[in-house]
């Protein structure tokens, strides 16, 4: 028995020397990034392979992405985090000192290879005629969104709304009463972005649904075609797409040059173009102008110019007993 | 002394200990003292917020009937499959055990889309008696239901294998009338093991999230029950908050499986009195 334990240890020892120019990344993401990465991981290890001569495998990691963040800070470790909101990294940063607090500085592009934006997707034909944040409080639409208490990226939701009020009232007051009012249009509220793309398209549900651009694009042209159609509202919001390099786990695992390297490549045009491919809008303007069809100039709003960044945001807008739990708890 | 078929008593119990130690004591522990950096005025703050309150009334009033239903028709079913032989007992049986076995995301997935105001089932409901299921708290109650289930069947099952027909015999040849048999022959022996089956039932939807959260609709004050505030506690990175939470919600299973012990304990103690004198 003894005499087994040895021979698979010194086998175990053996492997690992046998396979020295071979590297490992665990890239910890958020859900809807699954086939995207799929499709670009081999591309990059075949880049770095002919480039270094090394072989590297990516591992990945999917779930929300607040959850994510949660599972790197108490340990899960990741070389690479690719998150649905810069605030998730900020957290990393600030809890878990897995990387400096500037961590945004470190890549172009405030560290976002890619962005998108906040659509509506509506039934074929579009019966409610829905165009714009105020038809959503019509009387008889019923909204889909997630809540954006448990899911990250349903604060942009939230957030867009809540400004193109304020821009056609210009008044808190009554930014507040539309957002007070939109929520008493939506009948479920999901714990997430794809519980909400399911209530809506599986079930039948509402008669709107809002949601990223990457989702309804996916969904218009691959999943559900011809059943659905995508509405851009006149002014909506940017959703910047950020990835970082855990520096501190990089350096413990030695990965730090081939994660570098790794997100580098997103911002390279063959990164930019598969995440074109995958409905996130590239940054690099070549790579934007050749997808430009697919992707329709709209009026964006940022979290940081309207309302001073997360920080301030999630103050204002989702703490507890901030103005979205006022929404429910007050009547 | 008895010679025992696995080795000694200090064995044993430390190894019970440490396994327990690990595997229970020491998480809960790490759960308690997180919780303990809380000042009462937090934990007040925490508790006593309306959607706190509404979410936990909600939880444990949904789970209360939740497990009451269980008891009801759990009852029927295992006297069913005890007393009787039938065709295809045995897929019944598997039937049984598969909201064990099936992960509860799964269960909520297949609940939503048959209760749902366009599943085949919701809308028949809906239709015929005017309630809609999935997204109320009716929903919540057949989610914790189903996932409920096996519990009383399972610790009935055997209980009622054990007693004597012989027994039931015995009275009516004595004249007792059924309803007599019921309740002063199978009633007594029964109730502990049911009242132990509505409790793990009852401790078990208490905490349940993977299949509520499909169903449910979440929606604040009206539909959110206990594990989802507690997760989006932690979206927000509140651990604290969370954890005075699950503090709370430890305290209630833990209190609810004491009082139930004690009663067994109570209950058998007067019980096999009473039959000895």
């Amino acid at each position: 028995m003894k005499r087994i334990v040895w021979l698979l240890l010194i086998m175990g020892v053996g492997l690992q020397g046998g396979l020295y120019a071979q590297a490992t990344l665990l890239n910890v993401s958020y859900d809807p990034t699954r086939e995207f990465y799929k499709e670009l991981n081999p591309k990059f290890s075949a880049y770095w392979k002919e480039k270094t001569g090394i072989s590297v495998t990516i591992q990945q990691s999917h779930g929300g992405s607040g959850k994510q963040a949660r599972a790197v800070i108490d340990g899960l470790g990741a070389d690479v985090v690719t998150l649905a909101l810069s605030y998730d990294i900020d957290q990393i940063a600030k809890k878990a000192n897995l990387l400096p607090e500037n961590w945004q500085k470190q890549l172009p592009n405030n560290s976002s290879p890619f962005y998108s934006t906040i659509v509506f997707l509506v039934r074929k034909g579009n019966p409610k005629k829905i165009r714009d944040w105020s038809d959503l409080i019509k009387p008889g639409v019923e909204v889909i969104t997630p809540s954006p208490k448990t899911g990250g990226g349903a604060r942009y939701n939230v957030l867009a709304a809540w400004q193109s009020a304020l821009d056609r009232t210009k008044s808190e007051a009554k930014a507040n009463a539309y957002l007070k009012d939109l929520f008493k249009h939506v009948p479920v509220l999901d714990s997430g972005a794809r519980g909400s793309t399911t209530t809506f398209t599986q079930r039948g549900i509402g008669d709107v649904l809002i949601t990223w651009e990457n989702e309804a694009l996916l969904l218009t042209l691959e999943k559900e075609k011809g059943q659905f159609e995508l509405v851009y509202p006149p002014q909506s919001i940017r959703a910047d797409i950020p990835v970082a390099v855990v520096e501190k786990n990089a350096k413990t695992h030695g990965t730090s040059r081939v994660a570098k390297a790794y997100l580098t490549y997103l911002f390279l045009p063959d990164g930019q173009t598969i995440g074109a491919k995958y409905y996130y809008r590239p940054k690099d303007k070549r790579v934007f102008d050749t997808f430009k069809q697919q992707f329709p100039a709209v009026k964006m709003i940022t979290v940081e110019e309207k309302f001073g960044g997360w920080d301030k945001a999630n103050a204002k807008f989702f703490d507890d007993g901030a103005l979205f739990d006022q929404i429910y708890t007050s009547r | 002394m008895v010679r025992r078929v696995l080795p000694g008593f200090g064995l044993s119990l430390g190894i019970t200990l440490m396994y327990l130690g690990a595997i229970v004591v020491f998480p809960v522990s790490m759960l308690v003292l997180r919780a303990a950096h809380i000042s009462f005025a937090q934990f007040q703050i925490i508790l006593l917020s309306p959607r706190t309150m509404h979410a936990i009334g909600l939880t444990v009033w949904t789970s209360f009937v939740a497990s009451s239903i269980n008891v009801l028709f759990g009852f029927v079913v295992a006297w069913v499959n005890t007393r009787y032989q039938y065709p295809f007992k045995r897929v019944v049986d598997a039937l049984i055990d598969l909201p064990f076995a099936l992960p509860t995301s799964v269960a909520g997935i297949a609940l939503t889309a048959g209760f749902s105001p366009h599943g085949w089932l919701g809308k028949t409901i809906e239709t015929t008696f005017g309630y809609q299921v999935a997204f109320r708290p009716l929903g919540i109650i057949v989610a914790m239901t189903f996932v409920g289930l096996p519990f009383v069947i399972r610790t009935l099952e055997p209980v009622l294998k054990e007693i004597d027909v012989e027994a039931e015999e015995a009275g009516a040849s004595l004249g007792a009338s059924k309803w007599q048999i019921f309740s002063k022959i199978l009633f007594p022996s029964l109730l502990p093991a049911t009242i132990t089956g509505f409790t793990l039932a009852f401790a078990r939807v208490l905490g349940e999230f993977g299949s509520i959260v499909f169903i449910s609709g979440n929606m604040p004050m009206k539909t959110e029950v206990v594990s989802l505030l507690i997760l989006s506690k932690l979206e927000q990175y509140d651990v604290v908050g969370a954890a005075a939470l699950a503090a709370v919600m430890m305290v209630i299973s833990f209190c609810l499986l004491m009082v139930i012990n004690g009663f067994q304990v109570w209950y058998q103690r007067r019980f096999f009195e009473a039959s000895s004198s």
